[in-house]
């Protein structure tokens, strides 16, 4: 019964959190003073060198208006989108490319994206742990001190510093790297797989790096806690070896909040992997949202934010259902 | 997880690093010092009253182009050398911190009113009130916040000043100090010292000023300077990818030009290497000064 209120009480929170998202998605550029399709006819008209008749003008607006779902009140926008977004999935054409549809766009970026992302938070994730909980362990020794110094340096870095720094140390001062970085499209041939590889590098160390200095601080603060508990001393007077108390008894039980924290942070996880991307120029998602913003191409947008949103706040659900199988307390209850 | 961050941050709840060090009152405010804030503050002091004192001997304003000759080395005139644009970088870094600074306490001003409000409001009325308002919290915090940003910076970029840029991010900044805000109301409800206080006599005002307050203080003050973090590197974030108002001079706007000038390419490393010194040692001292007052004052409450 536990394990069932917990989880039905989570997916209750799931839906309400896409609800709010997607309905803030929705209100967002309506509460602007700006109308995309005031922008759209103006770069029309500026390539047709202003030659367009008032009819044709009236005519052109009243067709994007319906593509973009900009007809009748508020309400019908509001039901239609949301049947649009939810139900076909579908967010339009993208402007700037034309007529290709943003789903199909997205849908290609995605496995850019959640490839570089993943495989940097789980690698910055047990690295991370692994010298947080020698730290938080060993925090008499002064060498201790010396990784947690190593945390408290890499955590205020902002993502963009830590990008720039990595390009200018890996790319310039030592070119190991490519400045600019090509990823290959296509039919993928083992050279090119490497290339991406190769050059995936460089945004995935900024990432890990990102990641890493946080979870050694919140790792160590966890283990010098559970360090002091009555349970370590008594498995060490039992005669429990440092490595079986360290590993066994200690890391097990500081790991359970380290979960729930990663479930938290990964809308800011993703924040990074996004402003990444656009600095790397790496083709995932963040690239196209940076094209599409500098493009005004807003339908991309959308899609781009309505998935980002329905994205993190999945595997913000996913992270939690694993959470009654790594903590019993919640499944014996 | 630096994006974002920091008031957006697990880090500030889950550390307290505390070593205990209980028993150092007296001497006033001494006892508050300790190794971490000592640095922090120092580098808050000398990066604040520098970039607020120095403007005042800028030869001239710093932000306006082409008032120098363009790329010139590092030298005695110019400290930091000119960029493309014929600005003398030292000068447009110095502003560029005030700017930022400046822009981080607004947002952290209105962010602790919004969170402080929502926060003990939720906290005390409860009920499905409470209910309500942290489902919006915990909206507010799932939402990767940077797609919106963009979203509203595309949408309001040339028609923006810079304090609309403030007021964006208070308006999806407040939601992890509410959360604080709430958890501290929660525990207040419940401790023992404030009953305690009450039975003795003590009346409400008494027990506001010398019972509630210091306890709600600390935590504001820790929450304060995250939250200035966290707008400063909202708004540089927004602006390297020149979705803020690139033209007034911030960490992150000063980034911006270099890069699209491709200061990296043509070896102006001043020009590059210059702001992240500065916004690293920033966010350092920011950071200490944060966990050096959260240490502070968990070993004054005796809870380490």
């Amino acid at each position: 019964m536990g394990v069932l209120a917990y989880v039905a009480k989570r997916f209750g929170l799931y839906l309400a959190v896409l609800f709010i998202g997607l309905t803030i998605t929705f209100m967002l550029p309506r509460l602007m003073p700006i109308n995309p399709v005031d922008g759209y006819i103006g770069q029309i008209q500026s390539r047709a060198n202003g030659t367009l008749t008032p009819e044709a003008i009236s005519e052109m607006r009243a067709n994007l208006e319906v593509l973009y779902g900009l007809r009748g009140d508020l309400f019908t926008q509001y039901l239609s989108y949301l049947k649009r977004v939810v139900i076909d999935f579908d967010f339009g054409p993208s402007f700037t490319y034309y007529p290709q549809p943003v789903s199909a766009m997205i849908l290609n970026a995605l496995p850019w994206t959640l490839g570089l992302l993943l495989t940097a938070t789980f690698i910055a994730w047990v690295l991370g742990n692994m010298v947080g909980l020698v730290a938080g362990y060993f925090h008499k020794k002064r060498a201790a001190s010396i990784l947690e110094f190593l945390g408290i340096l890499l955590y205020p870095i902002p993502y963009y510093i830590l990008a720039v720094t990595v390009l200018l140390l890996l790319a310039y001062i030592f070119p190991i790297f490519p400045l600019s970085p090509s990823f290959p499209v296509g039919q993928m041939t083992p050279e090119k797989i490497g290339m991406i590889f190769y050059n995936s590098l460089l945004p995935g160390i900024t990432l890990v790096l990102a990641g890493f200095g946080w979870n050694i601080l919140s790792m160590k603060a966890l283990a010098v806690a559970t360090t002091e508990e009555p349970y370590v001393t008594y498995a060490r007077l039992k005669g429990a070896s440092n490595w079986t108390r360290m590993t066994r008894y200690v890391f097990r039980n500081a790991l359970l909040p380290q979960v729930t924290a990663l479930a938290l942070s990964l809308g800011m996880v993703f924040n990074g992997a996004l402003l990444t991307e656009m600095i790397f120029s790496y083709p995932g998602i963040g690239l196209i949202m940076r094209t599409a913003a500098t493009g005004g191409d807003y339908n991309v947008l959308y899609g781009a934010i309505t998935l980002s949103i329905l994205a993190v706040a999945t595997a913000g659900l996913v992270i939690d259902l694993i959470y009654p199988l790594l903590d019993p307390r919640i499944r014996h209850k | 997880m630096s994006f974002d961050t920091n008031n957006a941050d697990p880090v500030a709840l889950v550390i307290a690093p505390a070593s205990a060090k209980a028993g150092r009152r007296g001497g006033g405010l001494l006892w508050l010092l300790n190794g971490r804030l000592a640095v922090g503050l120092v580098i808050l002091l000398v990066m604040g009253l520098g970039s607020f004192i120095l403007p005042f001997f800028a030869p001239a304003d710093p932000s306006l182009q082409a008032t120098y000759m363009r790329n010139l080395p590092m030298s005695g005139v110019h400290w930091l050398g000119t960029n493309a644009l014929g600005q003398d970088i030292f000068w447009f870094l110095v502003i560029a911190i005030k700017n930022s600074l400046m822009l981080g306490i607004l947002v952290a001003v209105g962010v602790t009113i919004v969170a402080t409000i929502v926060g003990l409001s939720a906290g005390y009325i409860g009920g499905m009130f409470e209910r309500i308002v942290m489902l919006f919290v915990d909206t507010f915090i799932t939402i990767p916040l940077l797609p919106i940003l963009i979203i509203l910076g595309a949408l309001i970029r040339g028609n923006t000043s810079f304090f609309t840029v403030g007021l964006i991010i208070i308006i999806f900044g407040w939601a992890w100090d509410a959360r604080t805000v709430r958890a501290m109301a929660l525990s207040l409800r419940e401790r023992e010292f404030i009953n305690m206080a009450r039975f003795s006599g003590a009346s409400t005002v008494d027990i506001l000023a010398k019972e509630i307050f210091p306890y709600v203080s600390a935590y504001i003050l820790v929450g304060f300077i995250n939250t200035v973090l966290f707008a400063i590197n909202t708004e540089a974030t927004l602006a390297v990818i020149g979705l803020s108002k690139v033209e007034v001079p911030t960490l992150g706007s000063i980034i911006f030009w270099a890069l699209s000038y491709n200061a990296l390419f043509t070896g102006q490393y001043p020009w590059i290497v210059a702001p992240i010194i500065a916004t690293v040692t920033l966010f350092l001292g920011l950071f200490l000064t944060s966990t050096g007052f959260n240490q502070a004052f968990a070993a004054k409450r005796g809870v380490s």
